[in-house]
This record gives C-alpha cells, sequence and structure tokens, in this order.
C-alpha cells in the first residue's frame, strides 16, 4: 500500500483539474506556513513505529501545553482482542434532549462556538423515516407532539464508503470495527464527508476553540485530541474509553437508558441481546453499508 | 412513542453474520503492535444507584456546599404516632408533605405504602411482605415485571461505568431516579446545545445573525 501524500496529491491535482485542486488544498494551504518541517515528514499512523510515535505524541502533548498552559496525556489506544464493538437505540424512549450531544461536545474536544458533536439529534415526523427531512436545530420542548427523536452519529460501517474514497488513507478500520481518522495525515479533501451516507463526518473549517479550563485532558492519538484546522473528525464510540471497559460518554449521559453499548463478539453481552429480542434494523440498509448501530423499538 | 412498523427496515440475518464475521476484514496497523488484552473472566460488581430521595426529604436550608439539607425519614417518623392510619388521598396531608400529587394509574396509597404506628415509614407487596424504602425497586418490579426484565437485560433505565466489567464496575440507575413513583410519567425537557454549524441552520434562520457564521 503506496500511503505517500504527495503521490497521492499530484493523482488529485490530475483528476479534479487546476482550479477543484486549488480548492481542495485551501485548508492544507492556509496551515502550512505554520507547519513545521517535523510535522510535514511525519508518517502515517501505520507506519509510524511505536517510539516514533510516542515522540510525535509528546510533541502534541508540549504543544497543548504551551496554547492552553494544561498537563495534557495524549495515548494510543489500542483496540482489544476478541472485541467488536456495536452500538444499538431504542427510539421509543428518547425524547430528544440532545444530552448524549452534549456530552460528546465535552467528552471529545468539539468547538464550543458552533456547539459541535459527532452526535446530530434529528427531529422526524412520525411515521416518517427520510434522514434528509429530519430537523437538528429543533429549539422547542421536547419531546414535541407527533414526533419522534433519531440520534444519528457514525455507524462504524463495515463497508465504510468513506474509508474507500479517501485519496491518502487516512482514515480505516481498525480491528475492534472503528472507523478513525489520522489527523496528523488527512489533507481535507472531504471527499469521506460526501461519500459518508449518514452526514457523520465533520470538517474543522477553523481550528477548534476550547475554553483551557474546559479540555479534556484525557486524549487518545486517534479520537479526543483536539483537531487541527482543515482536517475531517468524526464519532470513535469514544474508543480513548471504551477500549478501557468504560460506557461511551453520550450513553452514560442519556438521561432515558436509550442507549446500549457492548462487543457482539460475546454473546452474553447486552447488546447481542438486544439483537437477538428486539426488532433491530439499520439506517440505510440497501445502501449495503453494513453499520454497527441498530436501532430498535420496545415493542 | 409510535412509529409505523412499516417506515423501518428490519436487519436481516445475513447482514448481522457477515457484521460478526467483520473481525477478519478489519485492517489493523501495519507492524505487529500487541493489542489491548481480551475481557477477562473477572467480574467486578455492579451495584444500583440509591437516590437520597428513597430515605431522606429535602428541606429548604443550604449547607456548606450550597446543597440542600435533607432530613431521613426516621428522623420525624420514628417520634411519629400514626396511629396506623393511611391517607386516601395526598390532600389529606396537612401537617407535612404538603402538594404532594399523586398520580400512577389509579393506585390508591396503601397499593404501596403500609399502614404504620411511627417507625421508619414502610412499602409493601401484594403478598404482605414489608419493604423498607431503599428496597423500592422490588415494588416496582411487583407491577412492572416485563420493563424489570427489560432492565436486567441492560436495555432499560441506562448505566455509567464499565461495559466491560472485568475492567471495573458499573452503577445501574435506579427506577425513581428517573421515574418519581407518585408522577411516574417521564417528564418533558428543553434540549441543551443546539448546534450552531453553518450548514445546519434551517432556511429562516439562516441568515439570522448567529455569532459564527
Ligand atoms: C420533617 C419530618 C418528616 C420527614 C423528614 C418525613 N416525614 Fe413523612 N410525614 C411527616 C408528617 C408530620 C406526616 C403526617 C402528615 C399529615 O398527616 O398531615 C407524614 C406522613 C407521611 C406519610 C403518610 C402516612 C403516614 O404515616 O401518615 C408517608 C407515607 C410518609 N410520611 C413517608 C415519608 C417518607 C418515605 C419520608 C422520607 C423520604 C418521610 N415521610 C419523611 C413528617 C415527616
Ligand atoms: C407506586 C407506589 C406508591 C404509591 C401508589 C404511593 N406512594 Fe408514596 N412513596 C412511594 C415510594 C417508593 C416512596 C419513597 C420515596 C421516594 O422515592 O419518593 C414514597 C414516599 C412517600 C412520601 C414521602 C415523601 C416524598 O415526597 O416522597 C409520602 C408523604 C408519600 N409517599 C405519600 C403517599 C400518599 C399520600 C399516597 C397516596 C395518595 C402515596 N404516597 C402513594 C410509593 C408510592
Ligand atoms: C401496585 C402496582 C404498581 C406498583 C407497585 C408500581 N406501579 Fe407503576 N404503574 C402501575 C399501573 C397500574 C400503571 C398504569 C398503567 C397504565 O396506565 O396503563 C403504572 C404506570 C407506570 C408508568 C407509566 C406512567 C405513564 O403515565 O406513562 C411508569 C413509568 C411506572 N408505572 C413506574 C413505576 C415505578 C418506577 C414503580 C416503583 C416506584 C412503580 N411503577 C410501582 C402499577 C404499579
Ligand atoms: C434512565 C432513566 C430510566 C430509568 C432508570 C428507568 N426508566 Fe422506565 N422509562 C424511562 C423512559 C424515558 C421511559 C419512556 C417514557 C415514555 O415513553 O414517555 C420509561 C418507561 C417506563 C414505563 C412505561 C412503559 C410504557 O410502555 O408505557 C415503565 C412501567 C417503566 N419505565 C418502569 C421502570 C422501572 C420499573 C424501572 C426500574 C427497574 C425503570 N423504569 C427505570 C426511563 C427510565
Amino acid at each position: 500500500m503506496d500511503k505517500g501524500r504527495r503521490r497521492a496529491l499530484k493523482v488529485l491535482g490530475g483528476t479534479l483539474g487546476a482550479g477543484a485542486f486549488a480548492a481542495a488544498l485551501a485548508p492544507l494551504r492556509a496551515w502550512s506556513k505554520s507547519l513545521s518541517v517535523e510535522q510535514f515528514l511525519q508518517k502515517h499512523y501505520k507506519e509510524l513505529s511505536p517510539s516514533e510515535l510516542a515522540a510525535t505524541m509528546r510533541r502534541h502533548e508540549r504543544e497543548a501545553k504551551a496554547k492552553y498552559g494544561r498537563d495534557v496525556h495524549i495515548e494510543d489506544v489500542r483496540p482489544m482482542e476478541g472485541v467488536q464493538f456495536g452500538y444499538a437505540l431504542n427510539l421509543s424512549v428518547c425524547i430528544g434532549c440532545r444530552k448524549c450531544a452534549e456530552a460528546c461536545h465535552h467528552e471529545n474536544n468539539h468547538d464550543r462556538k458552533t456547539n459541535n458533536s459527532y452526535i446530530r439529534v434529528l427531529e422526524m415526523e412520525q411515521g416518517t423515516f427520510d434522514l434528509e427531512k429530519g430537523d437538528a436545530t429543533y429549539d422547542h420542548p421536547v419531546p414535541a407532539p407527533g414526533k419522534y427523536y433519531l440520534p444519528v452519529q457514525c455507524q462504524q460501517c463495515d463497508n465504510p464508503p468513506c474509508v474507500k474514497v479517501c485519496p491518502v488513507q487516512a482514515t480505516w478500520k481498525e480491528r475492534d470495527g472503528i472507523v478513525v481518522v489520522d489527523y496528523d495525515w488527512c489533507i481535507g479533501c472531504r471527499y469521506c464527508e460526501a461519500a459518508c451516507p449518514y452526514h457523520a463526518r465533520r470538517f474543522n473549517w477553523e481550528a477548534p476553540e476550547i475554553p483551557a479550563d474546559e479540555l479534556n485532558t484525557e486524549q487518545a492519538y486517534l479520537s479526543n485530541r483536539v483537531r487541527p484546522q482543515g482536517v475531517m473528525e468524526k464519532c470513535t464510540f469514544c474508543l480513548h474509553r471504551t477500549r478501557k471497559g468504560l460506557l461511551p460518554a453520550c450513553l452514560e449521559a442519556c438521561p432515558t437508558g436509550a442507549r446500549v453499548f457492548g462487543n457482539l463478539a460475546d454473546p452474553e453481552s447486552e447488546i447481542r441481546r438486544v439483537l437477538a429480542n428486539k426488532r433491530v434494523f439499520v439506517l440505510k440498509e440497501d445502501l449495503g453499508t453494513k453499520p454497527r448501530f441498530f436501532y430498535f423499538f420496545d415493542t | 412513542m409510535v412509529l409505523s412498523p412499516a417506515a423501518v427496515t428490519p436487519v436481516t440475518a445475513a447482514l448481522l453474520a457477515s457484521m460478526l464475521g467483520a473481525g477478519a476484514l478489519a485492517c489493523g496497523r501495519d507492524q505487529p503492535e500487541p493489542l489491548r488484552p481480551a475481557p477477562g473472566d473477572a467480574e467486578s460488581p455492579v451495584t444500583v444507584h440509591q437516590p437520597p430521595s428513597l430515605t431522606s426529604v429535602e428541606t429548604k436550608e443550604i449547607d456548606g456546599l450550597g446543597r440542600p439539607v435533607r432530613v431521613a425519614c426516621v428522623t420525624c417518623h420514628s417520634t411519629r404516632d400514626a396511629g396506623g392510619a393511611l391517607p386516601t388521598s395526598a390532600n389529606e396531608l396537612r401537617e407535612f408533605h404538603v402538594g404532594l400529587t399523586v398520580r400512577h394509574g389509579t393506585l390508591a396509597c396503601a397499593s404501596c405504602h403500609a399502614a404504620r404506628a411511627g417507625g421508619e415509614p414502610m412499602l409493601h407487596l401484594a403478598t404482605g411482605e414489608e419493604l423498607r424504602t431503599s428496597e423500592t425497586m422490588r415494588l416496582c418490579a411487583q407491577c412492572h415485571g416485563p420493563k424489570l426484565r427489560e432492565y436486567e437485560a441492560g436495555r432499560h433505565g441506562g448505566m455509567t461505568g464499565h461495559w466491560d466489567l472485568s475492567q471495573g464496575p458499573r452503577t445501574r440507575n435506579h427506577c425513581v431516579d428517573c421515574h418519581d413513583p407518585h408522577v411516574p410519567a417521564f417528564q418533558p425537557s428543553v434540549p441543551v446545545l443546539r448546534p450552531r454549524d453553518r450548514f445546519l441552520a434551517p432556511p429562516s434562520a439562516a441568515h439570522a445573525g448567529d455569532s459564527h457564521g
């Protein structure tokens, strides 16, 4: 596999034409001024040796210390042996309060100005199932009559269109099913954002702004460390928590108990019992993306 | 909340099967870096959160940390001679607990509360067995068996802590954390964190002058 970033850029330029190429690279240009040689020559996550990776993480920690004045701890949290993550959500009880989105916002060091979150809760007309018609910006007491609520985040597809379109392999699927992004490798072309049928990927138009005292200092290289400007980001099922056995932040925050998380490879797990006993479905099944995020109803 | 079943596509068995076999397809790191160990056999405890409302009531006093001072039920009830009679409606409470509302099916106070002549206020099951208020979940379980089974299967009521009990403990929410025993219907709320993403604003609000644009 050739992960040469600069070569891929050339290919991109060739197929898109010069104008589109410039536009696609705008974010890259915008921060290349401040990019050190060290950063530019950095290797892809998967090619970094353990010591190179450690050095990179220490560099990010120093940069965070300089920027926020706080001791940030960045770790490379690896997948667990024998674990395949899955998530399920009970639509009968979800009330659309967006507490999950809020927990994600804080846990994953999201930009405060935009209220960014990996979770978008769609207010839907009862009896309909068209994601594109859902309203994510509703602002009235919930649940509203005649509506139901559909929280959507990365579905961690087993056949992920976003991974396939990445021209530089800056996004891939890990052994436990989580689709991750190497923020130091992403060139910000946003192909993955366009390819995702669930609108689950976000682009950092600007560097996220987070007050220093609100920073979550427990970070992982592939998840909640503060993203630079011009790169894609997405839900990682809180891998910095879940790979250590903890529940994702959005689940803990849910005041209705609508969320079920666990190991699909363990037949005794709560998530497997949901799949076995409930009428579950996935979003846009016809696209063949094979999501690991399931929805179900009480009855 | 009701949704027309026709609107949803059930997941096919084939999809589930392919998903479970997917681990092999997933690409890991190229170099032989060790994975974190698989979940072990050790089981950390699962405890049920005990809301303070089960054993004490809030007063209007505020303590040094700015929290309301709570008074244990027994403080008053151990000295009170209730004469063994239970009220038949919340209106009968005049000395204390004034303004209590009860809207739980058509249950009478005596369906849950045991008549006592003073002492700790007790609940009771249909069998007559008395329960302390700290054992309230057994009371709920008596009439809501199906929900309790959902709860036990981990898909009602939520939790915090570890999904992998071999790495640490878990706390389950108590029924009463979410359902007031007297008015158990889940209460509506006001949503938080409205997205301010410039692409999400509905057409009418697109130019409404968000701080960010
Ligand atoms: C500040 C003192 C006080 C505290 C604390 C208190 N109660 Fe009471 N309680 C009373 C009084 C006084 C009455 C009688 C009210 C009336 O009849 O007007 C009463 C009545 C009741 C009754 C109606 C049946 C009866 O015995 O008269 C119940 C049930 C009850 N309390 C339960 C509780 C529980 C459960 C707690 C703790 C969660 C608690 N109380 C805490 C003072 C208290
Ligand atoms: C479904 C069972 C149930 C019914 C029916 C019920 N209670 Fe309770 N009650 C409880 C439980 C459980 C508590 C324990 C405290 C808590 O969690 O609120 C309690 C606590 C109380 C308290 C203590 C203060 C408080 O606000 O919790 C009072 C007073 C009380 N009940 C009075 C009544 C009266 C009067 C009625 C009938 C009009 C009644 N209850 C009906 C279950 C019930
Ligand atoms: C003695 C039987 C009994 C006990 C004990 C009991 N319930 Fe209920 N509960 C009922 C009945 C009856 C209804 C009404 C069902 C209906 O309207 O269809 C109900 C309704 C409910 C509802 C639905 C309310 C709504 O308006 O949507 C909830 C939630 C609930 N109970 C929770 C609890 C909890 C929590 C406890 C324990 C504190 C409890 N119940 C104890 C009998 C009981
Ligand atoms: C984390 C919060 C939470 C906890 C804990 C919780 N519930 Fe619920 N429960 C809900 C929500 C939300 C609903 C859905 C309300 C609705 O449909 O309007 C619900 C619904 C119910 C209903 C009504 C179901 C129906 O079909 O109308 C019952 C009965 C009930 N719960 C009982 C319990 C019991 C018993 C426990 C404890 C074993 C419990 N709940 C714990 C949040 C909770």
